[in-house]
């Protein structure tokens, strides 16, 4: 009798133990992880937005980073498959090389000289971009060819890759620069005529907000129909709460950055609009490249969470050998990671030198290197087997905030790469003893 | 007993070699429904390897399979499943990163109306099947490098019998797990035997199996020493195959036993 009343509040005293923030997690299923480098990224930004007296934290600074993210986010992406499957792509910014030159070259010479396309015929954009990612597809299929069906390793045979693929973006032109690129394929690189505007990005927002409603609805009904443990309503509140909240801000962010005075006013002047006293505002929004990484995250994560195939490339990168033994055909399946991966690098390429307005045969350049550090400092473990599509495309942007950051500061170049590479370190061996403590 | 039905799976005289060490060598065994084969040998002595063309991991030179008296063509692992051939690896082949349910499916996935994954209906398949062997199991959540032997073992064993295995092979099946597990399995199998499955049990510690099978086929070398009817042989008799490749009298002989001349 005594005892059973003396054992009571020791429960509930370790039960306390776990509360606030153990209590918490458990309620929201957070992951630590991302956690944690969510608020790596937060201290970052704040770090930044300090030492460059204010000029980090601004939407003008704030828009340009997610653009300049969005090829690396892409790519990155991708990479995670590649890694999870316990292999490497070192090729990713060579293949972005050779895309960006052969969609460079398809549409400012080839199809006008050759085809004799006019210029600025509307199919123009569309046949170079479906040209670059039947180009990168196959690069992606030959070298997962070689790495699934011959059984070379994938660091020599992309290593190769890096070295053939670049050097064929060199040999298609002879080294010369590709210019200009087509008007419609430029909005692909972002600027304000390649960003959608003030309305369309509140309706998109709006309609992500109803998205991450919907996706916690079904979540609660799918639980319910297997009658599986259901999260508090506090905490589904929370959570939606909290996407909504980072929807919608990012949302305002990009729309409060205007375009700039030049733009406006020759866009007023050739819509006879009265430019007012003090200049006309009109907003970026989001820019097409950033709708672009969305896009490709959402499916990539799709693809790995919800399709069979991405329960298939964990599973090898978990045991091959049992994988294999359950009858999963593993080499088709690391023919097509390698597949997806060179569509990727086509999508990249196709923004980067749409951005760029021009192919150059260093398009991409050293991209590799960035997008697997992108992918491992966002939990991807080169060991196999574990990894998230949203945690690479926040390394992504973490990797490019520390970079424009430090352009910001006015820290010259061979600094910012020793920051970069230490940053790279030190964020694996942090990663590593969360690891082992877990 | 069962010489008038046609066994379940006939191997006969199955080669492989591998870089000119025949791991098995004009080896031929059989198995009839609702009866446990104890296959046993020392390291080495090719039972793994021979049992692994069953399961389609490995494919042999030369030799036959046949299922209910069919021949089968088996070269991988995804034709063994399709004659419902089911096998519990030694290594149990679980992918260690993903969990419970995702393992049970594992390349059998259960799928929505609209193509996608329904881990949901994988859960609670998974969470039936585990109840059923181990109702204590709770842990769907982790990966399943996160759970016990035992745990794992019983993982391995519901994927097995989850879709209705008609040939079940378990490789060392109790290597991993201590005194009451193992009776676990033991109870496992004679309720699968029941249920008309056929089994091969591989194993190098004869007190392991002895009391499970109805008959025993020993390897030594590669070769079949003999197959015995577990009630005709002692455990002494069946160590003397063993270890010394010695056929005694209870037990027909096969390539390997040892010529009494020499």
């Amino acid at each position: 009798m005594t005892d059973t009343t003396s054992n009571a509040p020791v429960d509930r005293a370790r039960a306390a133990e776990l509360s606030a923030i153990g209590r918490f997690l458990k309620a929201t299923e957070l992951d630590t992880r991302m956690l944690g480098m969510v608020a790596a990224l937060l201290i970052i930004w704040l770090g930044l937005h300090f030492l460059s007296g204010g000029l980090f934290l601004t939407p003008r600074n704030l828009w340009n980073l997610s653009v300049q993210t969005s090829s690396v986010a892409i790519m990155a992406t991708g990479m995670v498959l590649v890694i999870v499957m316990r292999n490497i792509d070192l090729s990713v910014g060579s293949v972005e090389g050779v895309v960006g030159m052969v969609m460079g070259v398809a549409q400012a010479e080839f199809l006008i000289r050759v085809v004799g396309m006019q210029l600025g015929n509307p199919w123009l954009w569309v046949i170079a971009l479906i040209t670059g990612i039947v180009v990168g597809l196959a690069i992606g299929a030959l070298q997962g060819f070689i790495i699934a069906y011959l059984d070379v390793p994938a660091f020599i045979v992309t290593l190769g890759g890096l070295l053939v693929w670049r050097g064929v973006a060199w040999w298609i032109t002879s080294g010369r620069t590709v210019a200009p690129m087509d008007a419609t394929f430029q909005l692909m690189g972002g600027g304000p005529a390649g960003s959608i505007g003030s309305s369309w990005s509140w309706i998109l927002g709006i309609a992500a907000c109803a998205g991450v409603v919907a996706l916690l609805l079904n979540g609660r009904v799918q639980r319910k129909r297997f009658k599986f443990p259901l999260r508090p309503v506090w905490a589904e509140f929370f959570l939606g709460t909290i996407a909504c909240v980072v929807i919608l801000g990012a949302v305002k962010i990009a729309n409060s950055y205007p375009w700039p005075a030049g733009v406006v006013n020759k866009y007023a002047a050739a819509n006879n609009i009265s430019v007012p006293e003090g200049g006309l505002f009109i907003a970026h929004g989001i820019a097409i490249p950033v709708l672009m990484a969305i896009a490709v995250g959402l499916v990539m994560t799709f693809i790995t969470n919800r399709t069979r195939f991405g329960r298939y490339v964990f599973a090898i990168g978990g045991n091959p050998e049992a994988a294999n033994l359950a009858g999963i055909n593993t080499r088709w399946i690391t023919m097509k990671v390698f597949m997806i991966m060179g569509v990727l690098a086509a999508i990249a390429a196709a923004i980067s030198s749409a951005r760029l307005n021009a192919s150059t045969n260093s398009l991409g350049t050293l991209d590799e290197l960035l997008v697997i550090a992108a992918a491992v400092i966002g939990g991807t473990s080169l060991a196999g087997g574990s990894g998230t599509i949203i945690g690479a495309m926040l390394g992504a942007l973490l990797m490019q905030s520390l970079q424009s950051g430090m352009v910001l500061l006015g820290l010259d170049t061979p600094l910012q790469n020793i920051v970069v590479g230490l940053v790279l370190v030190v964020a694996v061996w942090l990663d590593t003893m969360y690891r082992k403590r877990v | 007993m069962e010489q008038t039905q046609t066994p379940l799976v006939e191997m006969r005289n199955i080669s492989i070699a591998f870089g000119g060490i025949r791991a098995v060598d004009g080896a031929s065994c059989d198995l009839y429904p609702g009866e446990v084969v104890a296959l046993l040998g020392h390291n080495g002595a090719g039972k793994s390897t021979f049992i692994k063309i069953l399961s389609g991991a490995y494919k042999r030179d030369s030799g036959q399979i046949f299922i209910n008296g069919e021949e089968a063509a088996i070269s991988n692992p995804r034709d063994a499943k399709k004659y419902g051939i089911e096998t519990i690896y030694q290594t149990l082949a679980l992918a260690d990163n993903v969990d419970a349910a995702a393992n049970l499916f594992l390349g059998r996935e259960v799928m929505t109306k609209y193509g996608t994954l329904d881990d949901a209906a994988m859960e609670a398949e998974a969470r039936k099947v585990m109840g059923r062997l181990n109702p204590r199991f709770q842990r769907f959540k982790e990966p399943v490098v996160k759970l016990s032997g035992g745990q794992r073992q019983s993982v391995a064993i519901a994927r097995a019998i989850l879709f209705n295995a008609r040939i079940l092979i378990m490789d060392e099946p109790t290597a991993a797990l201590g005194p009451q597990e193992t009776a676990q399995v033991g109870e496992l199998v004679k309720q699968l035997k029941t249920d008309g499955l056929g089994i091969f049990l591989i194993s190098h510690d004869i007190h392991d199996v002895f009391d499970l099978a109805d008959r025993v086929c020993v390897m030594k070398n590669g070769q079949v020493v003999g197959t015995a009817r577990t009630q005709d042989v002692t455990k002494d008799e069946v160590l003397g195959m063993i270890i010394l490749g010695k056929c005694p009298p209870g037990a027909i002989p096969g390539p390997g036993a040892l010529k009494e001349a020499a």
